[in-house]
């Protein structure tokens, strides 16, 4: 590394082309692709770990009932593969939960970038944040322990002490810092010239809020909403604390329900001999759940990319 | 509300009309942010006052135990997530800062697998954390060989939160303005003298806050963990990077399933030790940021 300094004796004019090749510039260049060369390694890591096991569970069940059987029960003798009861209990839970936090974040978005003086603001971003980092075993807890609890004595129906109700709230709330916070910077990149056009022309904050700002951010909000989404599908501590472990196929709000990702959770935490159907089922019920979050993330970075406004 | 100072207060001229409906709308919003914090308020102060009989220093001096909550503690577990912790963050930070160093200052984005490498990470932030248990249990626990270990569950986490430390990093690489590059770089400097010296102590600040953020989503995560071993009852503190392990967040999990009420005190207050950490790193992070945030 010294001689580098030397390479320039004085007295030899200075060329602008480079002298000679720095070779530790380039060992250095080389490490550094590695470093993010291990991003890609993780997602074919995923797909490699997810792929073959799944081949090799539809060797042994049918793809026709993993994907239209209403009877979930691998682990039971004799054992089911219907797909169903998780994915519905799944789009039970993430249904209650984008109900909770889409509404409760876009307000809480819409009052801290239009309403919030700078100083209201500094103190509920980081309450935000806070929120969004508790543990989700420890919302788990609290959805078992406080809500559920709280909810059978409020609601005029009975419901169980696992159920998906309760879950999906609590998910809910889980994912609340998620939409507030991005559909925020959403809305804090709209340009104060709109604002400012609109009130010229007599608009109202409210009207100028939701006809003018909302649909200015509208690309940024419904990414936001989408990786929520993502997020509460995905989400397995809360939904496995508190949504019980029965594969339930029904509607039933109050009943006990198992998502994909609970599932995966349970049967992954025994210990499950390899090669054999049990183990291969983790993996098949993980396919699915990727490819749906997969899917749901591409629709949002395609979204993003199509609708959205650029102010220079 | 009728000072006529600010520009906004044009607004007020305009909504004479319909007070009522502006009033309701403000309102709604204001309650749709104290939801959530009424929400996170109970929260803290149930966990509080359920575990607050247990909070002593039984919790870090014993072991866990399934039998008698009286004398249960979490000792293993603390010093599971003490190890776990320590081996993602020595993988994870610099695999992190070097790979955004690499996107922000040596990529060129036409190139495809650059742009590949982006999109990339932006997937693997958006996938759940089951998956990544998938990963550990398929790839790194049996095809690598390394079993349920403590090396096992780092690399786990540490690929999990290695999208966090990319993003946060690359944010502050961004921040520094070109002209600082520039400077470096007409004064003879290398590229990577130019890194080193200038762009990085000049980002650290930021690159420090995203990585605690990012360690503090790994010490609470637990799903991926079950899947790798730690739901057993572990008596004994780990004593290398093969040993069997526990955490704080699967040994809370472990005593939610407990069906005496003795245990689920206990989680409590193993909850109040897991948040008061966390709240010290999330206030180290905003304080860091506030502090150094630099503005150009």
């Amino acid at each position: 590394m010294a001689s580098r300094h030397s390479a320039t004796a004085p007295g030899t004019p200075m060329s602008l082309a480079r002298s000679r090749p720095r070779h530790g510039e380039q060992v250095i260049k080389a490490v550094l692709l590695v470093a993010a060369l291990v991003s890609v390694a993780t997602t074919i890591g995923i797909v490699v770990s997810l792929l073959e096991p799944t081949i090799r569970f539809f060797g042994q069940v049918s793809a026709s009932e993993f994907f239209t059987s209403t009877h979930w029960g691998p682990l039971f003798e004799p054992p089911h593969y219907g797909v169903l009861p998780l994915v519905s209990a799944t789009l039970i839970t993430t249904g209650i939960a984008i109900v909770v936090a889409v509404p409760l974040g876009l307000g809480a978005a819409i009052y801290l970038s239009e309403y919030a003086r700078p100083r209201v603001r500094k103190i509920c971003k980081p309450v935000l944040e806070v929120l969004a980092g508790i543990p989700t075993v420890v919302f788990g807890f609290f959805a078992l322990s406080f809500v559920t609890p709280l909810l059978r004595s409020v609601l005029p129906f009975e419901i169980e002490i696992f159920n998906a109700l309760c879950a999906g709230l609590v998910v809910g709330f889980m994912i609340i810092p998620i939409v507030a916070s991005l559909s925020e910077d959403a809305m804090t990149a709209v340009p104060s010239g709109l604002r400012e056009g609109s009130y010229a022309l007599g608009a109202s904050r409210m009207i100028t809020s939701l006809r003018v700002v909302l649909p200015a951010a509208f690309s940024g909000i419904v990414a936001a909403v989408i990786l929520a989404i993502s997020r509460g599908a995905g989400e397995t501590m809360i939904v496995y604390i508190a949504g019980g472990g029965q594969p339930n196929f029904t509607l039933d709000l109050g009943k006990a329900m198992q998502t994909m990702a609970a599932f995966i959770a349970q049967a992954g935490s025994g210990d499950v001999p390899i090669g054999t159907v049990d183990y291969n089922t983790i993996f098949a019920v993980g396919s699915l759940l990727f490819v749906m979050t997969f899917a749901m993330n591409y629709v949002s970075a395609r979204l993003v990319r199509k609708y959205r406004e650029v102010y220079e | 509300m009728a000072v006529l100072s600010t520009p906004r207060s044009a607004v007020q001229l305009a909504s004479k009309g319909q007070p009522l409906r502006e009033h309701l709308f403000r309102i709604a919003l204001i309650a749709s942010l104290a939801i959530a914090f009424v929400f996170l308020l109970a929260l803290v102060s149930y966990v509080l006052i359920e575990g607050w009989p247990r909070l002593d220093s039984r919790l870090w001096e014993n072991m866990p135990s399934v039998r008698n909550p009286d004398i249960a503690g979490a000792q293993s577990a603390i010093t599971g997530t003490l190890w776990v912790i320590s081996i993602t963050a020595l993988l994870t930070l610099p695999t992190g800062i070097a790979a955004a160093i690499y996107l922000e200052e040596y990529a060129d984005k036409n190139r495809w697998w650059n742009r590949v490498i982006e999109l990339n990470i932006q997937n693997l932030a958006a996938i759940p954390s089951i998956v990544y248990g998938i990963l550990g249990l398929g790839i790194i626990a049996r095809t690598f060989g390394l079993g349920f270990s403590v090396i096992t569950a780092s690399i786990t986490l540490g690929l999990l939160v290695l999208p966090i430390v990319i993003i946060a990093s690359r944010e502050a690489i961004r921040a520094v303005p070109p002209s600082i590059r520039e400077g470096s770089l007409a004064l003879g400097a290398t590229q990577w003298q130019t890194i080193s010296r200038q762009v990085l102590p000049a980002s650290i600040p930021g690159i420090a806050t995203g990585s605690i953020l990012a360690l503090s989503r790994a010490i609470g995560e637990a799903a991926p963990l079950l899947m790798l071993g730690a739901v057993s009852f572990i008596r004994f503190n780990p004593d290398g990077l093969f040993a069997s392990y526990t955490v704080l967040p699967i040994q809370i999990f472990n005593w939610i399933s407990q069906s005496r009420e003795g245990f689920h005190i206990l989680a409590s207050a193993a909850i109040v030790i897991l948040l008061v950490i966390l709240l010290l790193m999330n206030s180290a992070a905003i304080w860091l940021r506030n502090r150094y945030q630099k503005r150009w």
